[in-house]
């Protein structure tokens, strides 16, 4: 996802001068082509997040375009404060590109996981908040932050992630989620890089007789709310899935927007990590093992959720 | 703004600093009205830096009311927030808004908050008010500048206890880096900041040198006298480096009773005080 990110950047930039891109000292090699094409914008602003997010918001409001970019456990804990002033309550359109979210560094330890970001982000006024699930919806995201831009946190993945959909996202909107599969029963609700596993839980319930929707919901705030409506009417079950806490994230949302509705429809269950510091996890696709979030993980959740058939 | 009219200024006359003294004077005696009216706090920290902001904004600044939105405009950015009475006084005085607009200060709906929000008057640059925010808003204009190449000076000014934060030197490490020579920091070095000396709180001494050895060029000036302020703006204008002045001022400058007594950071004057100062600043009214 990082590298669509970098060459989505460097493209919009090179039409574009009022985009900035400053960096907290990460993307090692990863910007060459941008810092090539547009070297006067492209600021290393070292290992100060804080300051690195306050200059883009004084950058904003001069006009420029600033994107923020690092590490998400980095960017969005230690400069909250930043985000939250400077860039949510000034309206400052600064797009906030968190790298590695979720579980993408499982293997460095609880300081990198990044499994509070979207609870944090999503209850800040102004704020918009993305969760890509593929290489390409990164792509469709960052050029959406620029046809519009507003104060907005991009949370990606790290690299190597194979893109889920077939092809561009022309028609890719802010707070509209996209439909991948529509079946009956059981609606699959993935947002960020929880879209791949979800893809492939779905086709699993298909081969055991149990019909599925999916959708992306890459966009946790705005929150889609008019499809939600159509997937609690038109299905049993709803299942949200994200690579974050249980508390406050996707699931959160949706639970918030369904606790005020007067027919709520199907039935809701929402998967996420634990509320506990996640030790000893080893790489990803381990961690995500230990929490549920494998493809087998979550189909035992689920069918346990929605029972014999 | 003709940008060709950016030359230095003559020096000022005995006369202009005359006029600036009666400024001043005015200034002081509007925040103390509007503390005592709504009962508000940060009194001795709003004036403290009064001569710095009215030399600022009739001498200095490249700032006009009719034309708040000019990219070319010289910034001001108030990082220490909670001095904002003495900023909108500055502005109210220099015509970007109506004084009449002081009668519901820091009441439900005024335009003017306790704390400046985003843009809420004409002249306000940011929100601030949460502290060690001001270098990083500044330094990042001064940079904008620089990559767009629109000329103009960033001028942020910082409470002495501002310094404890992190952030403040974070900014302070990058600014040089970038040779942000349109970039002015001023320290409002009060000596106090809300519970204690803030030179036995953290080691801020020897401040001046600090901002040197992080890469800028910076002097120690009297914060109170006009031809100081003078010549340490003369010489930030000449500067290839971002500039540091570090201001010794006084918390409650202007009032012998509030001088360097730190309850008025949250004392608020009465009636009586109130009349007292005016007499004190040789005002009738406002």
């Amino acid at each position: 996802m990082r590298n669509a990110f970098a060459d989505e950047i460097t493209r919009i930039a090179k039409d574009d001068p009022s985009v900035v891109l400053l960096s907290g000292d990460i993307g090692n090699r990863l910007f060459d082509k941008y810092k090539q094409s547009c070297p006067e914008r492209f600021v290393n602003c070292g290992v100060a997040e804080a300051n690195m997010v306050t200059m883009g918001s004084g950058m904003a409001m001069t006009g420029m375009k600033p994107v923020a970019y690092t590490i998400a456990s980095f960017l969005i804990y230690r400069a909250f404060e930043q985000i939250r002033v400077d860039v949510s309550y000034h309206d400052a359109p600064v797009l906030l590109v968190g790298v590695g979210g979720g579980l993408s560094y499982a293997s460095n330890g609880s300081t990198h996981h990044t499994l509070e970001d979207i609870a944090l982000m999503r209850s800040i006024p102004n704020m918009q908040v993305i969760c890509a699930g593929d290489p390409l919806e990164v792509r469709a995201a960052t050029k959406a932050f620029f046809n519009d831009p507003k104060p907005t946190y991009l949370r990606i993945g790290k690299k190597g992630e194979a893109p889920v959909h077939e092809k561009a996202l022309d028609d890719f909107e802010v707070g509209k989620s996209i439909c991948m599969k529509r079946g009956q029963s059981v609606a699959l609700l993935a947002t960020g890089n929880m879209l791949p596993n979800c893809s492939s839980v779905s086709d699993e319930l298909e081969d055991r007789g149990i019909s599925s929707s999916l959708y992306s919901f890459h966009t946790v705030k705005p929150l889609d709310k008019e499809c939600l409506e159509e997937i609690f009417a038109g299905h049993e079950y709803v299942i949200t899935v994200e690579e974050h806490g249980r508390l406050g994230g996707f699931g959160s949302a949706v639970a918030e927007w369904l606790a005020s509705q007067k027919q709520p429809g199907a039935r809701l269950l929402t998967l996420g990590t634990p509320d506990q510091f996640l030790l000893y996890t080893g790489n990803q696709e381990e961690a995500r093992k230990k929490c549920g979030l494998d493809k087998a993980g979550l189909l035992e959740q689920i069918t346990d959720f929605i029972g014999p058939v | 703004m003709n940008l060709s009219s950016r030359t230095d200024k003559i020096e000022s006359t005995e006369r202009d600093f005359e006029r600036l003294l009666a400024t001043a004077a005015r200034i002081r005696g509007r925040v103390i009205q509007l503390s005592h009216q709504a009962r508000t706090p940060h009194l001795g920290s709003s004036l403290s830096f009064v001569e710095l902001v009215v030399y600022l904004y009739w001498t200095f600044l490249e700032v006009s009311p009719r034309q708040v939105k000019e990219p070319a405009r010289d910034r001001f950015i108030l990082s220490k927030g909670h001095g904002i009475t003495t900023l909108y006084a500055v502005l109210a005085e220099r015509g970007f808004f109506s004084p009449e607009l002081f009668e519901d200060y820091a009441q439900a709906g005024s335009r003017l908050p306790e704390h400046p929000s985003p843009q809420c008057v004409p002249g306000i640059e940011a929100a601030t008010g949460s502290l060690g925010h001001g270098l990083s808003i500044a330094t990042g204009i001064a940079l904008a500048s620089k990559m767009n190449g629109i000329p103009f000076n960033v001028v942020t000014l910082l409470s002495d206890g501002e310094c404890n934060e992190g952030s403040t030197w974070e900014a302070a490490l990058l600014a040089p880096a970038h040779k942000l020579d349109n970039l002015i920091a001023i320290v409002d070095f009060n000596k106090w900041q809300a519970t204690g000396r803030s030179a036995k709180i953290t080691a801020l001494e020897p401040l001046e040198e600090k901002f040197s050895a992080f890469g800028w060029s910076s002097t120690r000036i009297d914060g109170h006298d006009f031809l100081q302020i003078e010549s340490a703006l003369a010489s930030a204008r000449q500067s290839d480096k971002p500039f540091a002045i570090i201001a010794d001022t006084v918390k409650g400058k202007g009032i012998k009773m509030m001088e360097d007594d730190n309850n008025w950071h949250y004392r608020i004057p009465t009636k009586e005080e109130v009349d007292s100062s005016f007499l004190e600043l040789d005002l009738e009214s406002l």
